[in-house]
């Protein structure tokens, strides 16, 4: 377990800029997820960090050891692949003790180990099977004892949950959450799922085109997010346009109208975001005239898209009994409210 | 009844592809029983004399042997080259290493008797030039059959490396082996059936070669197929269908016997 250091990370590829100028420090013990859309740059990160990749500029630490120039094998990080890379002509066994077997540690030790390891994932029943029949969510498992038997520094999971069905995943995203908290090991996660992201990562890294949009925790990203991009790629969101109105710092005047609280001063921001849970909706008169385009049923709650000034489009949740007592139906009239402190300005 | 028509058809078709391939095999085999030193449909009678022939013919048992020799070696030497090669090729993206990889497989796409020709002239040069007895030599058939190994080994263990997972080798690197010890304990016992396929169908091309083997073999050495057609010149007994039944015999075993290790359906 350690801390790590990337300073100046850079990686290019001709003239495609890969990672710019990556700086992130992750302290010991901590749950770091690296997300963002495909490209942004998150596995170009984990695959230098592994030493897959080398640099073109910039260095990484482990404690205050450079490690910028070591080969993969010298850096003893444990790393779970997106697709487990389990070794096929090798018994869950074996995949398991490889990590091991290339250390010199007696025999009898790294029996133990390897069974230790096995039984934490609770797999040691399977321990002489090959990884042919093996279901997907096994094999993932194995891949976690296999990384974690060596006992690394760092633990980096490269999408770990995008192969497995929906109700797999919950599972073992708690499983992973778990056994990271009793080992106090320094965990980094790559995913492309925000919900993922914010149940697992102590704090979160968004990536866009190779550059860090803003690190925080998920509460911060949600409710304090520093860009539309944050903003739009965290949750859903309503973006409205406009300016500070008059003197008060913290009021948004929208250009469709509407006069918003924000949680923080405007000042020169040109837009303020909403979340469409904060979206309150009410009979025709009370708040300002909208019209329903849609309702999408989700269950518990259902998404409704609004048209609100003529041309701007907001989307609300609201409870399902809700839409029922109000009689919601695409068409009908509506009044929208939003609440002080509901808006936010980037 | 139209899916049954269907169904009969591609029957019919498969069947008649089968003895389009088959009957030649098939011919050799029953005529290498016949009686009769000219043969003849009917046959006139059978017996195993020639078999006893052949095997007495020292020119066929020599020939048989030398050819081996020369196959095996062609096909181990191939491997060597092919198998780093490979490894090497298929991770680069790089313009030379798709021109490498055209390169290696060359010499399928030049026809043989070109290149047989084209050796010859090399070496009646490179023995003018050095002294050096090279002409009708067995290390340049040898070499030479290595040749023709090659383009199969690189497309087979190409295609094999192909459905090797990268990060199958990562995950192994990651865990502490260095280079050599991936390529020992990932690369190699995962391409295990392309390399069998790769070592397979070497010996069985330089095996069967004639093309080139008419310019290189020497007096007292040469291989089985140039002893076939020496033969024939003089003779068409079936000693000569004999003979292609050994090597029919020797072929199809070997193939049985890899296939019980790798299924070569997979990688051919």
């Amino acid at each position: 377990m350690a801390n790590l250091t990337l300073r100046a990370l850079s990686k290019r590829y001709g003239s495609f800029d890969a990672v710019k100028d990556m700086n992130l420090s992750v302290s010991e013990g901590e749950f770091l997820v690296l997300l963002g859309p495909s490209g942004c740059g998150k596995t170009t990160t984990l695959r230098m960090i592994a030493g897959f990749v080398g640099p073109s500029s910039g260095t990484i630490s482990i404690g205050d050891k450079d490690i910028t120039a070591l080969p993969p094998h010298k850096r003893n990080l444990g790393i779970v692949f997106q697709n487990y890379a389990i070794f096929p002509h090798l018994s869950v066994f074996e995949n398991v003790a490889y990590g091991l077997r290339r250390r010199k540690i007696p025999k009898a030790e790294i029996e133990r180990r390897t069974l230790a390891s096995l039984q934490r994932v609770r797999l040691d029943h399977l321990a002489q099977r090959m990884p042919k029949q093996l279901s997907g969510g096994q094999q993932q498992r194995v891949a976690i004892a296999r990384a974690l038997a060596i006992e690394p520094d760092i633990l980096l999971l490269d999408e770990p949950l995008s192969n497995l069905d929906a109700k797999l995943r919950h599972q073992v995203r708690e499983e992973i959450k778990t056994l990271q908290q009793d080992l106090g090991i320094t965990t980094i996660m790559v995913t492309h799922d925000q919900e993922e992201a914010l149940s697992l990562g102590d704090r979160l890294v968004v990536m866009q085109n190779g550059e860090v949009q803003q690190i925080g925790n998920g509460r911060d990203l949600y409710e304090k997010p520093e860009n539309l991009f944050v903003a739009d790629f965290i949750g859903r969101t309503n973006v409205l346009e406009g300016a500070q109105g008059g003197a008060q710092e913290r009021l948004f005047q929208t250009a469709s109208g509407l006069e918003l609280i924000c949680r923080n001063v405007v000042g020169h921001r040109r837009a303020a975001v909403v979340r469409p849970e904060m979206i309150s909706v009410d009979r025709v008169g009370n708040g300002a005239p909208a019209r329903v385009i849609a309702i999408n049923y989700l269950g518990p709650v259902c998404e409704v898209s609004l048209l609100f000034a003529g041309d701007q489009k907001l989307l609300a949740i609201v409870g399902s009994d809700r839409v029922t007592s109000l009689g919601l139906a695409p068409g009908g009239e509506v009044g929208l409210s939003i609440p002080p402190e509901a808006a936010y300005a980037v | 009844m139209i899916e049954r028509i269907r169904r009969v058809t591609i029957g019919l078709w498969v069947m008649l592809g089968f003895a389009y391939v088959l009957l030649p095999l098939l011919l050799v085999v029953w005529m290498s029983f016949f009686a009769s030193e000219i043969p003849r449909i009917p046959p006139q009678g059978y017996t195993l004399n020639w078999y006893a022939q052949a095997l007495e013919n020292p020119q066929f048992s020599n020939s048989f042997l030398f050819s081996l020799q020369v196959a095996l070696f062609a096909a181990t030497l191939g491997l060597l080259l092919s198998v780093p090669a490979t490894i090497v090729l298929r991770r680069s993206r790089s313009a030379f290493a798709a021109a490498a990889v055209q390169f290696l497989t060359a010499p399928l796409i030049v026809p043989t008797i070109v290149i047989g020709a084209g050796i010859y002239i090399s070496l009646v040069l490179l023995e003018i030039m050095t002294a050096i007895p090279a002409v009708g030599s067995v290390w340049a058939l040898g070499l030479a059959h290595t040749l023709i190994t090659i383009p199969w080994c690189v497309r087979l263990l190409l295609a094999n490396l192909s459905t090797l997972d990268n990060s199958v080798e990562e995950a192994a690197a990651s865990l502490g082996a260095n280079p050599l010890t991936v390529l020992l304990t990932m690369t190699l016992p995962l391409i295990r059936s392309g390399v069998v396929a790769a070592a397979l169908f070497g010996f069985v091309v330089s095996f069967g070669n004639i093309e080139l083997s008419l310019f290189l073999v020497a007096p007292g050495q040469t291989t089985l197929p140039i002893a076939i057609l020496q033969y024939l010149e003089w003779k068409l007994d079936p000693t000569v269908s004999a003979v292609s039944v050994a090597q029919i015999v020797l072929i199809g075993g070997g193939l049985l016997i890899a296939d019980r290790y790798v299924k070569l359906t997979r990688v051919v």
